[in-house]
Formats: C-alpha cells, sequence, structure tokens
C-alpha cells in the first residue's frame, strides 16, 4: 500500500490538497450525475433514417448488412449468408434468450452448437445488446448467455441487430446500460464492434481479418 | 468607422533583422505597399531583431528584454507591422506570454492588440482588395508556419497575388508543410533540416512555376538557398515585392548592386 | 529501455541514409496525414469536440486523486485487484508477482506502449516468463528485437520484403517455397502462428487506453482483435495503464473516443472499441478468472501542476508524429526511447530526464503542426520551448552555442551598437557576395552552407537607406 499513499500524496501536493471540500463534491456530482458532453448531429435521426444511416455506416467498413422483418426470419438469412460465402453450415452461439428462440430447426442442414467458442469453429452468431447509427457500430454484453469468445475467435461473425435497438449515439447506448445494471455497474464486458478485424501494420495497407474475424455479417431485425 | 478613414492610420515598420541586413528591398516593398493604401509608415531606430533566437533557445531574459526594447521602439503607433509572420508572430503572440507577470504585461497585451503581419494586415485591416502590380509568369506560394498557424495568413496572399495583371498561381503540393528553417535549428541540425527542404524545394519544382513567393525572408533564404545549390533556376522573393511591382530588382541572391 | 537519445544527431544521420527507412516512411506521411483529413472533414462537430474532450481531461487531472480512489473502489467492487506502482520497477515486480502466482510460463501481449516504457518484455524473459507480442506490428518488431518506432504502428518504419525476410527466418516449420510476397500472406502467416498462443498463454496483458472511475472499467481501443482475444483467453488479465488514463465517466470516455480513432488512422470509431469490468462472473462461460490493474507513476505525478502539466491529457493517438516534418525525416527510433515524435520531444524529458534528451526539445522547427492536429489541443512547441529553458537555466547547452547567443544577444539588446556593427559588415559581405550573390562556403556559417548556399546580403542595410530616404525627404522638403 506505500506505492499508493506516496501516488496520491504527491497528486494531493500538486493539485492543491485532499481536504478540500469544494473539490470532493466536484468529483461526487460529476460521478453520479454523468453529463453527457457534444453530440454529433450526424446520428440524431429517428425511425427509418437511423436505420438506414446504422446500415450504411456498416457498410463504410466493410461490413455486410442484410435486413429481414422479423425473428423468424433470421435462420433462414444465416443460411443463406452461409451459403453464398461458401462456408460449412455449421455455427457458434451462445445460450442467449432471443437466438434460443428462433426457430433453428426449420434449417435442415444448419448444424447449430451453443457455449464458448473453440478454434474449430467457423462461424460465430451473436446478438447485439444495441446499434449506433452514428458509426455503424455494434454493442455486444458479455454474460452467462453471451459469451465473448464467439465475437473474436471464429472467422465469421454474425450479428443480429433489432432495429429497435439502434440508438444515434454511443451515449444513448450507455444510459440503457444503466437502467439495466444499474448505477456504476457494468457488464463484465462491452464491445463495441465497428467492421471486421484489420489490420494496417505492413507498409500502411490495411487488410482484413487481422486476429478476429474476418467478415463481419449484420443481420437487422426491422419488426 | 468613417472617422477612422478620414484620419491617416500611422505605421510603425518592424523591418525584422533579416530583412534589414539581407533584402532590404521587403522593406521598401513593404512601405509602397502601406503607403499605397493609405498609410503613413515610420521606422523606428531603436529595433533590431524580434527576439526569437534567444526565446527559442531557452533564453527568457534576454528575450525580454528585446521584447521590452521593442515595445517601447513601437509606442504611439496605430499599427506596427513586419513583413514577416514568424516575427509579427512573436510580436503578437509571444511577447505577452514573456512579460506575463511583470510590469509590462498591460503594454504588451495592448502592444499585441496593434502588430499585424503585412498581407493581413493590408487584406483584414486596410480592407485591401487588389493592387496595381502587373508580373509577367507563373509564381507557386508556400504558406510559412507561423503565418499560417499563429496568424492565419493563408488566404490573404492568394487574394492579393490574384489581382496582380499577368500573374499565374501555380500551387504546389503541400504549400503549408514546413520547409525546415526554422530558425537556429537549420543550423542545429543541418542533416534534418536538408531534408526537410529537399521534400520542399522537390514540390516546388513539380509546381512548375519559374518564382516561389512566401511571406518570411527566413524561409526563403533556406529554400532559395537549397533551390540554388540544386542548380535550380526558380526564382525566389518574398510576396510584398511582387505585390509592390518590385519584381524589377534581382530575385534572392541575384546578386548585389 | 535504455535510453539513447544522447545519440540523437548519429542516430538521425545513419536515418537519413537509410533507404528502407526512407522509403518506409515515405508511405507512413501520406496515409496517415490524408486518412485523417478526411475523417475530420466529414464531422463538422470535430473542432467543438476537441474543445471538449480537452475541458474532460482538465477537470479530471485538477482531481485526479480524488478520481483514481473512485477508480480503485469500483475496481475492488467488481472484483478486481488495483496494485499502485510508483516506479517502473515497482510495475514489473506487480506484473511478475502475478505471472508468479498463478505459475505462468507464457504471457501473451496486447499493444501497450507502458509495457515498453517500463521494459516489460526483457525482464519478464529474463526472469523466465516468455512475452509474446501478439499485435502484427508488435510481433514483428519483437522477432526483429527491435522496439516501436510509432505509438500506433511500431513496424511502420518497415517495408514487406523485410518482414517476410523475419517470417522465412523464425516460421522455420512451414515449406520455404510458401509465397509470402504480398502483406495478406504476412498477415495470414501471423495469425496461423499466433493463434495457438492465445489458448497456451497463462497470463494477458494489455494497456489501457481509458479507466473510468465512475464503473472501475478498463477500454481497449484496437482493429486486430488481438487484444481481446489476449485478454478474454488466459485465466489472468493483466491490464498495465498510467495514473493520467483515468476519465470520470462512460460519456467522458464516448467524447474523447470520438476524436481519438479519427486523430490516429482516420477511422470514425476503431473496429473494437472494450470496456472490461473485472473478472468472470458466476455463470459466465468465458473470460478471465482474475483481473488486475497495474497502476504507474513513473514520474507522472512529477509533471502535474508545473509547465508539462497539460502533456498528461496526450491519448496516445500518434497525430502529433504522423504530421512532424522532423519525425517523417528520421523516423522513430532515432528519438531513442519509447516515445518519438513531438509527444515524446516533451515527454522523454519529463520521464527520463532533460539531461538525457536535451536533442529532443531542440529537434524541432516549432512549425506547429502537431499542437495544430492534436485532439487534446496540447501547446506541444510551448513544452519543447519550456525544456529549452530548463536547459538554458542548467547550463547544459554546449558552450559554442551559449557564447555565439550571448554575442548576438548584446548587440540585439544596444540597438545604436547594433545599427553601427552591421552598417559596418553587411555592405562588406555585399561586397564579397560579389555579383555572383552567393556564398558556397563562409566562416561560422558551415550549418547553413553544408546543404544549401546563403544568399549575400543585397547591399547596404535597410536601416542605412531609410535614413538617406528620410534625409533626402528633408532635403527636398528645405528646398
Amino acid at each position: 500500500m506505500s506505492g499508493r499513499e506516496a501516488i496520491l500524496g504527491k497528486l494531493r501536493n500538486a493539485v492543491g490538497g485532499a481536504s478540500d471540500p469544494a473539490r470532493q463534491e466536484a468529483v461526487e456530482k460529476r460521478l453520479a450525475r454523468p453529463a453527457r458532453g457534444l453530440i454529433p448531429a450526424r446520428g440524431q435521426l429517428e425511425g427509418e433514417a437511423r436505420v438506414a444511416l446504422f446500415c450504411q455506416m456498416a457498410e463504410a467498413v466493410t461490413a455486410t448488412v442484410a435486413r429481414v422483418g422479423k425473428a423468424t426470419d433470421v435462420p433462414g438469412a444465416v443460411t443463406h449468408y452461409l451459403r453464398s460465402r461458401n462456408l460449412a453450415p455449421r455455427v457458434r452461439m451462445g445460450a442467449d434468450r432471443r437466438l434460443k428462440g428462433m426457430d433453428w430447426a426449420s434449417q435442415k442442414s444448419l448444424e447449430v452448437t451453443h457455449g464458448p467458442a473453440t478454434p474449430q469453429d467457423e462461424v460465430g452468431v451473436s446478438h447485439a445488446f444495441a446499434g449506433v447509427a452514428e458509426t455503424g457500430t455494434v454493442a455486444l454484453v458479455s454474460g452467462k448467455d453471451n459469451p465473448t469468445t464467439v465475437n473474436f475467435v471464429p472467422e465469421n461473425h454474425i450479428i443480429i441487430v433489432d432495429a429497435k435497438d439502434i440508438a444515434g449515439d454511443l451515449e444513448s447506448v450507455i444510459s440503457r446500460l444503466r437502467r439495466k445494471y444499474g448505477r456504476g455497474e457494468m457488464p463484465r464486458v462491452l464491445n463495441l464492434v465497428t467492421g471486421p478485424s484489420r489490420s494496417g501494420d505492413i507498409e500502411q495497407t490495411m487488410l482484413l481479418g487481422a486476429h478476429g474475424p474476418r467478415a463481419l455479417h449484420l443481420i437487422v431485425v426491422d419488426g | 468607422m468613417k472617422e477612422d478613414t478620414r484620419k491617416t492610420p500611422r505605421v510603425g515598420l518592424f523591418v525584422t533583422c533579416l530583412v534589414d541586413l539581407f533584402r532590404p528591398t521587403v522593406g521598401f516593398a513593404a512601405v509602397k505597399l502601406m503607403e499605397e493604401a493609405g498609410c503613413t509608415v515610420e521606422v523606428p531606430m531603436a529595433q533590431t531583431c524580434c527576439g526569437q533566437p534567444a526565446y527559442n533557445s531557452g533564453d527568457r531574459e534576454d528575450a525580454a528584454a528585446i521584447a521590452r526594447q521593442t515595445i517601447e521602439a513601437f509606442e504611439g503607433f496605430d499599427y506596427v507591422v513586419a513583413p514577416s509572420g514568424s516575427c509579427a508572430g512573436m510580436l503578437k503572440k509571444h511577447y505577452p506570454t514573456l512579460l506575463k507577470g511583470t510590469a509590462w504585461e498591460s503594454r504588451a497585451d495592448a502592444f499585441s492588440g496593434r502588430v499585424h503581419e503585412l498581407v493581413s494586415f493590408l487584406v483584414d485591416v486596410l480592407g485591401v482588395t487588389a493592387v496595381p502590380a502587373a508580373h509577367r509568369g507563373s509564381v507557386t506560394y508556400h504558406d510559412s508556419c507561423s503565418g499560417l498557424r499563429e496568424l492565419n495568413v493563408q488566404k490573404q496572399p492568394r487574394k492579393l497575388l490574384a489581382t496582380v495583371e499577368g500573374l499565374d498561381l501555380k500551387e504546389m503540393a503541400n504549400p503549408d508543410v514546413c520547409c525546415g528553417f526554422g530558425g537556429t535549428f537549420c543550423v542545429k541540425y543541418p542533416d534534418i533540416s536538408n531534408k526537410i527542404v529537399e521534400e520542399k524545394t522537390a514540390s516546388i519544382a513539380a509546381a512548375g512555376a519559374e518564382t516561389l513567393l512566401a511571406g518570411d525572408l527566413g524561409c526563403l533564404m533556406n529554400m532559395a538557398g537549397k533551390l540554388h545549390r540544386q542548380g535550380s533556376r526558380i526564382k525566389v522573393r518574398h510576396v510584398a515585392e511582387v505585390l509592390a511591382g518590385m519584381d524589377d530588382t534581382p530575385a534572392i541572391g541575384g546578386g548585389g548592386r | 529501455m535504455e535510453v539513447t537519445s544522447p545519440q540523437f544527431k548519429q542516430k538521425s544521420r545513419k536515418a537519413l541514409a537509410d533507404e528502407q527507412l526512407q522509403r518506409a516512411m515515405g508511405k507512413a506521411k501520406s496515409g496517415f496525414i490524408g486518412k485523417r483529413k478526411k475523417a475530420v472533414e466529414a464531422l463538422p462537430e470535430f473542432e467543438a469536440l476537441r474543445s471538449s474532450a480537452r475541458a474532460i481531461k482538465d477537470h479530471t487531472l485538477a482531481h485526479l486523486d480524488l478520481y483514481l480512489e473512485a477508480y480503485e473502489r469500483q475496481v475492488v467492487a467488481s472484483g478486481g485487484r488495483v496494485h499502485w506502482a510508483e516506479t517502473a520497477e515497482d510495475a514489473r515486480r506487480a506484473v511478475l508477482d502475478i505471472c508468479r502466482s498463478v505459475g505462468a510460463r507464457t504471457v501473451t501481449k496486447g499493444k501497450s506502449m507502458i509495457t515498453e516504457e517500463i521494459a516489460l518484455n526483457d525482464f519478464l524473459e529474463k526472469e523466465g516468463v516468455r512475452p509474446v507480442e501478439t499485435d502484427l506490428g508488435e510481433y514483428i518488431i519483437q522477432l526483429r528485437g527491435e522496439h516501436p518506432s510509432h505509438i500506433i504502428g511500431p513496424a511502420l518504419h518497415l517495408n514487406k520484403e523485410q518482414v517476410e525476410e523475419d517470417f522465412r527466418r523464425v516460421h522455420t516449420e512451414l515449406p520455404q517455397a510458401r509465397d509470402l510476397s504480398q502483406p495478406e500472406s504476412l498477415l495470414g502467416e501471423a495469425r496461423q502462428i499466433l493463434r495457438p498462443q492465445y489458448f497456451q498463454a497463462d497470463v494477458g496483458i494489455t494497456g489501457a487506453n481509458f479507466l473510468i472511475a465512475e464503473t472501475g472499467t478498463s477500454i481497449i481501443v484496437t482493429n486486430e482483435g488481438n487484444g481481446d482475444l489476449t485478454q478474454t483467453l488466459p485465466r489472468v488479465h493483466v491490464v498495465v495503464a498510467s495514473i493520467e488514463k483515468v476519465v470520470p465517466t462512460l460519456e467522458d470516455a464516448s467524447q474523447i473516443l470520438r476524436v481519438l480513432a479519427r486523430s490516429a488512422t482516420g477511422q470514425d470509431m476503431s473496429v473494437y472499441t472494450t470496456f472490461s469490468t473485472g473478472p468472470r462472473r458466476p455463470g459466465d462461460p468465458d473470460g478471465p478468472e482474475e483481473y488486475h490493474v497495474v497502476l504507474l507513476d513513473n514520474g507522472r505525478s512529477s509533471m502535474l501542476g508545473t509547465e508539462f502539466h497539460e502533456m498528461l491529457r496526450c491519448i496516445r493517438c500518434g497525430a502529433c508524429m504522423n504530421h512532424c516534418p522532423v519525425y517523417h525525416a528520421v523516423g522513430g527510433h532515432a528519438y531513442g526511447w519509447v516515445y518519438p515524435g513531438p509527444m515524446g520531444a516533451v515527454l522523454t524529458p519529463s520521464l527520463v530526464g532533460v539531461e538525457r534528451s536535451g536533442h529532443l526539445p531542440n529537434a524541432s522547427t516549432f512549425c506547429g503542426r502537431c499542437e495544430s492536429v492534436c485532439p487534446m489541443q496540447i501547446p506541444l512547441p510551448r513544452m519543447m520551448r519550456h525544456w529549452r529553458e530548463r536547459e538554458f537555466e542548467r547550463g547544459l547547452n554546449p558552450a559554442t552555442q551559449r557564447f555565439g547567443l550571448g554575442l548576438w544577444a548584446f548587440f540585439a539588446r544596444r540597438p545604436k551598437l547594433y545599427r553601427l556593427a552591421t552598417s559596418l559588415t553587411i555592405p562588406a559581405l555585399s561586397g564579397l557576395g560579389g555579383r555572383r550573390g552567393w556564398f558556397r562556403s563562409l566562416p561560422l556559417a558551415g550549418g547553413w552552407t553544408r546543404h544549401r548556399d546563403l544568399p549575400a546580403p543585397e547591399a547596404r542595410t535597410f536601416m542605412q537607406q531609410w535614413r538617406d530616404r528620410d534625409t533626402r525627404k528633408q532635403d527636398g522638403g528645405a528646398a
């Protein structure tokens, strides 16, 4: 603990003492009532325009996007995607309630496995907590039904996003998180994913599929 | 505003040490431009240098002494104008910092408010929209760093150059990238400075203009010196010379008279 | 890491003569600048966001002690542990102790400049723990035994042919005849080689772009996904972060994220922005069982409240070096320590002492481009000048330089004497220049004439000629 006291002591000396109640109050206030900063106008759209911007921004970062009418259309859309990419009909997913509620048995050849991803998994399927129209970003939260490995280990990642969960900006997603998990609480992991994995480390050539998924496919569920 | 236009603005010219010593033509061009725009121009003899060599070498004491001396020399003028973004930036932006917390603080602030770089003074303060000069041939314009980033000098010279009869402005790639001069930097780190100016002269050459213009003599001497060493035939001048129609004199390094 | 900044001049000369390096730097320069410009122009609020981001950090720094305490409380509440490290040595020890406690033999690492700063890899290796860098650029330079030459593009100084050579040298288990001529194949090979490492490692070490006081969360921002694999698969996740990374709330982080990636790579958002809060929770199917944060000071607390205070706003985007003509000319290694470019020229003297890094704040033209692109509006040139002042006060500049400056100042402070001296020397110099008008060399001007010619003065000084004009005017007036 001596390192702790030494560091904090130096900081207090430099910024003018810890016993100042005004400083204490300023910090408590800021933490108790987190204020939104400046929100760019770009994402501040409603309804279809917002969803359209989300899709446009996601495609701009080389994600692919499909839109379906309702949740029951998702298994078919997944099969369709796998075929179009020449991928084996096998997917890994968590036990997310929303995913489980879909009729995967309707896809005869499709094999669905549950639980954390292994190196053998080629395709992972996740359900998003939210989308962010401003940047085409998808927010995923970990939990007992949502393994984080599904988001990173397989080479292909399919994320289901409900159109109603697409927010204009990240701040709105943060507010939703706070409502769901409680003030000061967070899921163990919140992944904001904006396009497929990439690297520009060799001669600044942007290449997809560095360590995470090479391909990111979003299925937006409108209804 | 009307009263002001009737009154003749009294301008103190801060010549800058390089113009004083190496290229007086720039000083006379500045005087001509401002007199034609209706100013009375005077040159206080008690000026030397803006103090940047000391200031940028960490010698605050000498820099502050020179700042006080300059402020004193220019007391009473409506405006203080320098044909250099770098020196004007020093007078306007750095003197107040340098003298903050001393008895000279308020004088430095008041002084700062009166300081301008030449071309932006003509355009932004005097409202000059055109010059009666002519220049046959093509030019390219380099944005010197301090003028550009400390004083926002970018559009003004281009605006006036566009009114020079016969002049063809051919922009170089990245005109806003440093030429590698950097005051004492170019002699303290000559090899790095050389690499930077080589990139600059390559841009200049690629622009295909006959003459290179800029608003700072330090940068101009650096670029001219490199162009000459490379055997280039591109002529180099301060932008004020062309704007004042004084391009009949030899270009920089064009030989003594 | 050894500080080689005193050899800046020699190293920069070598860099200037290094054709491979110059080729790589040429590519890097145009890439970063163009991408940033495009991203910034596409967001009308960018300038306002810079001010907003700056205000957040200014507020945080003024209350840094309190926010760190709040952050620690939340880390502990979420089941994590905080290790306070005053020095690099303390931080290395803390990491090693954690590794030892789980009997770790291999650790994977996400990209982290702080672990470069504390020279963690060498230390772990000596202590029998094998560190594996997983960021592609970091992996490449680890194979070469080099250090990053750029804070977000560690292998920026290399060309693909050099990477191919290294991969062939090290990955001897792969067929010799394989085609590695394209960046794609190099990336594929690195992915293939590193994949099993993530699963074998006992400990995963990452840095942090932000620490959130409100929730005890650490955030990493990456494009490759290696950081996520590094922190998800091993049993233990260790975050090594410096104290100024803390911000108050999630909203504050969101605000700064809007300027971070745009300034760094010209992306609106990096691909993966990952918020981690504590270890695996009951019922979680994956994630680390232990979550540790090593909080490093290493001299930063001594910058607080000084003229270098504002440097603590830095978010390590690299925009300053991407726009620096000196960095472009010599690359990152010439700077001789962990942090290159303008931010390094300010930070290095603060962390290792100006007597060992005096060249860095001097090797700048003060062109100001770094400050103009800095998302946190850090006045980098001003702080480099402050370092020059400290050097001058302590008499650290070379004697010849001080003598020259002193002589010049003597005259510059005496206008009459200055007039007299210049009115004698300038016409003489002009005469020497003669009709050619140029000097190829001149005593005392070797620094100038080594690479360029010096134009001779036109004739007499402006002041001499101006006096004549005044006299003529007065004569004319009298006549």
